[in-house]
């Protein structure tokens, strides 16, 4: 469904013509086998606590999503209106797994799973995110994260 | 997403992206990517389907033990068929004709104001069964989200509050007045496609015509903010 040819034509083409930033080199970490391993999820769906203030246009902060964090606290407040939040209102695990990040944990297939957890409003350029992205990531290594789920949205 | 992998894998932290658009991940080649053929808002396949999010996760986690990189793979399962399901949905409670591009402001006002009331009992148990709500990031009630999106449009444009009305305090209110609709609508058992509701939602209720109305007004505003909230952060792409 999300194949560019499945979407209204305005959106495909926009999509479509949205500039991305290539890289010569892909960066590439090792790491102990997934069993032994914790997991954060980055979500880019504008996820933040009930209350905090909301993502706007251009934003490239992140916000905080305590794995303590009761599901009825996280809202959305990402800009774009071209994507569907009836998967997100009916079940959070569609855009933040952490449940079944959680259970997967408990099977043993994963080590553990991170205190916390962030999302970035994915509207935002990528170039504009990166600063904040590095900034951020001794906070997840210090977190003892060796393996990032990137979830878009 | 792809641009935050290389951030955060160049900083030492091994990274999987879900990809929901591949022709963007085959241009910035992240370290590894599976990608998803779920519609955009679901990366993680429709709701309450617990054991196709397990897969799908555990199918991106086990990217990790590639030797190298960049990997990119497809997920080899489709989003289930629910179109047999949902042939059962209709909408909630039984509306009057919407109001109409026409329809003076204050009737506008009125005809919204009785949606929402005749949606609550829906809502309300869509809040009771899921326990949570996604409503509520303008910090408004639903009944003061819809004050908020009408007082641009009232006759005195010069009222009190219309100084409070910025471009992201009615992008935040029009969101919640579509996630009261939205969720209420999905609130009867069984299942429903997005693309079902987001037509009723747009189709049939009076709460469309309200921020098509605001789409209008600040069509040609002298604020930039405005023109963009106008063009972009209304209506979707799909339903301009």
């Amino acid at each position: 469904m999300a194949r560019l040819t499945d979407l209204p034509p305005s959106l495909a083409h926009h999509l479509a013509d949205l500039e991305c930033p290539t890289h010569d080199t892909t960066p590439w970490v090792n790491g102990p086998p997934l069993s032994g391993r914790r997991v954060a999820i980055v979500s880019t769906a504008g996820l933040q606590r009930r209350g905090e203030p909301t993502f706007d246009l251009g934003d490239s902060g992140y916000r905080i999503l305590d794995g303590d964090l009761p599901a009825s606290d996280i809202v959305m407040s990402h800009i774009s209106t071209n994507f569907d939040r009836t998967g997100f209102q009916q079940d959070l695990n569609v855009v933040f797994p952490l449940d079944r990040l959680r259970e997967l944990a408990a099977r043993g297939v994963i080590g553990s799973v991170a205190r916390f957890h962030y999302s970035f409003m994915g509207a935002t350029t990528p170039e504009a995110m990166a600063p904040t992205a590095r900034a951020l990531a001794p906070l997840l290594q210090r977190d003892g994260v060796d393996a990032l789920l990137l979830a878009p949205v | 997403m792809s641009g935050l992998a290389h951030v955060f894998e160049a900083a030492g932290i091994p990274t999987i992206v879900v990809s929901l658009i591949r022709e963007h991940t085959v241009k910035m080649r992240p370290p590894r990517a599976l990608w998803v053929p779920f519609e955009l808002g679901r990366p993680f396949g429709p709701p309450d389907q617990p054991a196709l999010q397990t897969r799908v996760l555990e199918h991106a986690l086990r990217l990790l033990a590639a030797p190298s990189g960049p990997v990119l793979e497809d997920f080899p399962e489709e989003a289930p068929h629910s179109a047999s399901a949902e042939t059962g949905w209709t909408c909630p409670v039984l509306f009057r004709a919407p109001a109409t591009a026409g329809t003076q402001q204050d009737a506008l006002r009125l005809a919204v104001r009785r949606e929402i009331a005749m949606l609550r009992p829906w809502y309300e148990r869509a809040l009771a069964v899921r326990g949570r709500t996604s409503v509520g990031v303008s910090g408004l009630s639903i009944d003061d989200v819809l004050e908020h999106l009408c007082v641009p449009l009232l006759a005195a444009s010069s009222a009190p509050n219309a100084a409070a009305c910025t471009a992201d305090s009615l992008r935040l209110a029009a969101e919640d007045l579509k996630a009261y609709f939205t969720e209420a609508a999905t609130a009867q058992p069984g299942t429903v496609s997005s693309a079902t509701v987001l037509h009723w939602f747009w189709h049939d209720t009076s709460g469309s015509t309200l921020l098509r109305a605001l789409q209008a007004h600040f069509a040609d505003s002298e604020d930039p903010t405005l023109r963009l909230l106008s063009a972009l952060l209304l209506v979707p792409r799909s339903q301009a």
